[in-house]
């Protein structure tokens, strides 16, 4: 594997006059820091979920819906309820009794869906749950489940996003329509840009499938409802609690300090798991009706695949764009269909989170899409990695390459003349966003570079002679992080939701250890490690001395609304509030350690001497070690000035991001702090009689600004990259007409493993972002951008064939369909026209 | 029914429901909860340990079946609180992240360099071909794996469970 660091120096001076000014003295931050975590994790000591047992713990197991739409005519749990040791049940009339709707973020048509816990009346997805059986062992709750009797009568299911607009079979009567939330974007001049074009390209349909990054640990929970405090207590991998608490409190009735969420170690995310609070609310009030005993819930594989929750299928409709006489794009029209399946629940907030990247890397002034979700009878969706953006990242990388092959001009040289110029940093977006700092051409550069382009390009010339389909493709994309939440209120004016924030607390224990309770809920990310490299650089000691707690707990209240790990953003928000808490401890020990050593604070400074990490006046042997300050404030403090009565030595601090509410009438504001891109190239050969996609080369070009532990974040890249290549060659969450999900099993699903998976070639470069303390940029999702990489270089490798990549899913059996319908009819596929105007 | 093993060099004689798993057994009965299930139809692996000396995803074995056998679990890896070659090389090149698939990885790690001392890439690739990583990507694993097997080599071989 090479590698290469390639450095900007145009950025790195942005960054400079900013905030995001680069230090070169520390010792910890930046520094590939092996991660804390390793230790328990290489030994099994990991504590996840389903490792849990409580005292007089019970187990909860679900029936499931086999129809994708069917009314529910009969529930019968009386032969489950007698079962040996059952201890209760449950069936959906039952529980709506007991609970309030989920709040539905939606306005209009959105805000009428009813989601409760299990179906009530009707089924709208296959795998929805329908009944629950509490049982003091695990078989036992499966055997009883068994004998749950439900009987259903189908109705017509709505499968595909399209057939849903059309609204003749209603998911929700109630809602009146399919169509839950609309709106037009309209920014620039689209119509002039579109009468003065010289080229105009049209693109009938684009689809992006359903996909998931299916985390390795499925969803789990346990919930105890214990009547002695009236307190919920939950063991949970939710990845965002704050919201899961929001969502809880007011279905369950009771206040939010009522809940009380702990996570542990986390099997992966990727988004998926911020939407399984409907499970925790069924444990809770299992735990309830069976007095109080906790009752776990821990889910299969297929329950996972049918019924946790898939990323955002979307279609792209009647694409229009103009481009200037140069192959500058100079407009783009479109209609977008987005498929949210069954319920809502998260959106339809990815209705507006597409719009952080408008214009993805590239500078489009006048664009118009007319933007509509849509409830079909599947799966519902959740923010998987790369959250709604990457459906429109993929769109827009689709749009260039077909103008560059429409209009012959090759697909770095296309990119080149439209990327947002380096010196236009920071880059206001046509809607407002803020794009901190990058540099994509030199992006472009080093992933040409690495993965060897101009040789490619020769190969590529030979193989076609010979009649072999070798396709070369970019992928440019944008991770943006931090997300405001003001964007919400576009969707809903009455959401109550904007900013974003994180909290964190550094203490000094009663004996003087340091210890960190993060904001975050970490699932692999390496938060613990990151966070004591932060704290360790503030008061000049060793990560090793920082005491990170793992998981997150709402009763440590290191949190706010926002609290959670999702839209890359760890980095940027979680550790400003790390930072902020660390500077906030520092400060007080400065003033007891003054007052201790009778020395005045600028005399004094941070470090580690025989003792510990201690306090000492400058040039002498004058010290005072954690336990003394602790000591001091803690357990020893007669005496105590005044002026040192607010100290506690346990500081907590909250970062709030500097956002505004968006302007909602226009759609217009800053809706990410920080933009990461992704630069990748792929070279893939369609191999001749099977079409199958074959990867002969990858290279990833990363930009996250200023890196905290590079072993990390190329972790990340790695790891964003295989969801990325298994999505655009492997993976599909596809269901038949009848709604029936065909992946139910990772048999089924085949999620990419290392017999799939290439060599990757990795790059990096800094543009230091000038809006994060640290220069650093969230960028944990990555963009999804193998998923238009790979399309890209199939593209390239099929366009002289005639074949035109409208899916962002490609196996072997699609590609060889696409390659024999341009063969037997060479327009037929295409549904791409080109008229040059002038 | 009545069954006898050996797990990590400790004997058990338990009574088992003939339907419960290996792995049930292993994390329900033992409390040893370093194996995961991640997929129930031996894709992922993450269940993976050794029965006997080879390596077997424990959720399409039954726990009778491993009756009179001895099984090696990811718990029984570390010796005397030091970690084995396997385990400090994938937590030096950062072959984790969030750790869920790791155990299985370990211990495929470990049938294969009982087996093979010096594989090649290709080796290695198919020998973790039934152990899903969400997280990596699988470079740093396809790094560990080598470490591992360098590490192995150079240092006297850890046996596990051999006093």
């Amino acid at each position: 594997m090479k590698s290469k660091v390639a450095h900007s120096k145009k950025s790195e001076a942005l960054a400079k006059k900013g905030r995001g000014e680069a230090k070169t003295a520390d010792k910890w931050v930046g520094k590939p820091v092996r991660r804390i975590e390793e230790s328990r994790l290489v030994q099994g000591m990991g504590l996840f979920v389903d490792d849990n047992k409580l005292q007089g713990m019970l187990y909860m197991n679900l029936v499931r819906s086999p129809s994708a739409h069917a009314r529910i005519v009969r529930v019968d749990t009386s032969a489950a309820a007698a079962a040996p040791g059952v201890i209760c049940t449950f069936t959906g009339q039952e529980v709506a009794e007991l609970v309030k709707p989920f709040i539905e973020i939606g306005p209009g048509a959105g805000g009428k869906v009813e989601d409760l816990p299990l179906a009530l009346e009707k089924v709208r997805f296959q795998g929805e749950p329908v009944a629950a059986v509490i049982a003091d062992s695990k078989f036992g709750a499966e055997d009883a489940a068994e004998l749950v009797e439900v009987e259903y009568e189908t109705l017509p299911p709505v499968i595909d996003p399209e057939a849903a607009y059309q609204d003749k079979t209603l998911l929700h009567e109630q809602a009146g329509t399919n169509r839950i939330w609309h709106d037009v974007f309209e920014y620039g001049d689209v119509d002039e840009a579109f009468r003065r074009a010289a080229h105009i390209v049209e693109i009938d349909r684009l689809h992006f499938h359903r996909f998931t990054s299916s985390p390795l640990e499925c969803n789990a929970v346990i919930g105890k409802w214990d009547p002695r405090e009236d307190r919920i207590h939950f063991w949970s991998n939710n990845s965002f609690p704050a919201f899961a608490a929001q969502f809880l409190a007011p279905a369950l009735g009771v206040r939010i300090d009522q809940i009380h969420i702990q996570t542990h170690d986390i099997g992966g995310s990727f988004g998926i798991k911020i939407t399984n609070y409907p499970y925790m609310a069924l444990c809770a009030l299992a735990s309830r009706k069976a007095g109080g005993r906790p009752v776990k819930w821990t889910e299969t594989r297929s329950e996972h695949m049918l019924a946790s929750a898939h990323g955002n299928e979307r279609v792209f409709l009647d694409t229009r764009v103009a481009l200037d006489k140069n192959g500058v794009i100079t407009a783009i029209e479109s209609r977008h269909i987005d498929d949210c399946g069954a319920y809502p629940r998260y959106e339809p907030l990815g209705c507006i989170i597409w719009a952080q990247v408008l214009p993805g890397a590239y500078r489009l002034k006048n664009m118009r899409v007319d933007f509509t979700q849509v409830v079909t009878n599947k799966c519902p969706v959740g923010p998987n990695r790369g959250y709604s953006r990457m459906q429109h990242l993929w769109f827009l990388e689709r749009v260039i390459d077909l103008c560059g092959h429409s209009l012959g001009i090759p697909m770095d040289e296309i990119r080149m003349r439209n990327y947002v110029k380096t010196k236009e940093f920071p880059y206001t977006t046509p809607n407002g966003c803020v794009y901190d700092s990058g540099n994509y051409a030199k992006m472009l550069e080093v992933a040409k570079d690495l993965v060897g382009w101009d040789e490619w390009k020769e190969k590529q010339k030979r193989a076609r002679v010979e009649g072999r389909h070798i396709g070369i493709g970019i992928g440019t994309t944008l991770d943006s992080g931090t997300n405001n939440f003001g964007q919400a209120q576009i969707i809903n004016p009455h959401a109550p939701y904007s900013g974003q924030s994180k909290a964190a607390i550094a203490k000094l224990d009663i004996y003087g250890e340091v210890v960190i309770n993060l904001g975050s809920v970490p699932q692999g990310q390496g938060h613990e490690t990151v966070a004591s490299q932060v704290v360790a650089e503030v008061l000049n000691i060793t990560p090793e001395m920082v005491n990170v707690r793992p998981g997150f707990d709402s009763d440590q209240n290191a949190y706010t609304g926002h609290t959670g790990t999702y839209a890359s953003q760890f980095a940027v928000s979680g550790l400003s509030a790390i930072h902020g808490a660390a500077e906030k401890l520092k400060n007080e020990l400065l003033r007891v350690a003054a007052f201790a050593l009778k020395a005045k604070e600028k005399d004094l400074e941070f470090g580690t001497g025989e003792q510990g990490p201690e306090v000492r006046v400058k040039g002498t042997n004058k010290a005072i070690n954690y336990w003394g300050l602790a000591n001091l404030v803690n357990v020893n403090n007669a005496g105590l000035p005044d002026s040192l009565a607010d100290v506690t030595l346990n500081c907590r601090y909250v970062y709030k991001a500097p956002f505004q509410v968006p302007d909602l009438k226009r759609k217009y504001g800053n809706l990410t702090l920080t933009y990461a891109s992704q630069l990748h190239i792929a070279v893939i050969e369609v191999v001749r009689d099977t079409c199958q996609p074959k990867i002969l080369a990858y290279a990833a070009v990363d930009d996250c600004g200023r890196t905290i532990n590079p072993m990390i974040v190329r972790g990340q890249v790695h790891g964003a990259t295989a969801h990325g290549i298994g999505a655009a060659i492997m993976e599909n969450c596809f269901y038949d007409p009848d709604g029936d999900m065909l992946a139910s099993t990772f048999s089924d699903y085949t999620p990419i493993t290392a017999m799939n998976m290439p060599d990757l070639l990795y790059g990096h470069i800094e543009t230091p972002s000038p809006f994060s303390y640290n220069g650093a940029k969230g960028m944990g999702e990555g963009g999804a951008a193998p998923v238009h990489t790979v399309c890209a270089a199939l593209q390239d490798a099929l366009y002289p064939a005639g074949v035109v990549i409208k899916n962002s899913h490609n196996t072997g059996n699609g590609l060889f369909d696409a390659v024999h319908l341009a063969k037997s009819d060479r327009h037929a596929g295409l549904g791409v026209k080109t008229q040059a105007r002038k | 029914m009545p069954i006898q093993l050996k797990v990590n060099g400790k004997p058990y004689e338990l009574s088992v429901e003939p339907r419960l798993l290996l792995v049930e057994l292993l994390r329900e009965d033992l409390n040893l909860t370093g194996t995961h299930i991640g997929c129930d139809t031996s894709y992922c692996g993450a269940c993976t340990v050794l029965l006997n000396g080879a390596n077997v995803k424990s959720c399409t074995v039954l726990a009778v079946q491993a009756h009179q056998g001895e099984v090696l679990t990811v718990e029984g890896l570390a010796r005397n609180g030091e970690l084995h070659p396997i385990q400090k090389a994938f937590a030096e090149n950062h072959g984790l992240q969030c750790g869920f698939c790791t155990p299985g990885l370990l211990m495929s790690t470990a049938y294969l360099l009982s087996k093979n001392p010096n594989p090649t890439e290709a080796q290695i690739r198919k020998a973790i071909g039934g152990n899903t990583c969400r997280c990596t990507g699988y470079q740093n694993i396809l790094k560990a794996i080598r470490a591992a097997a360098g590490l192995m080599n150079s240092v006297a071989m850890v046996k596990p469970n051999e006093d």
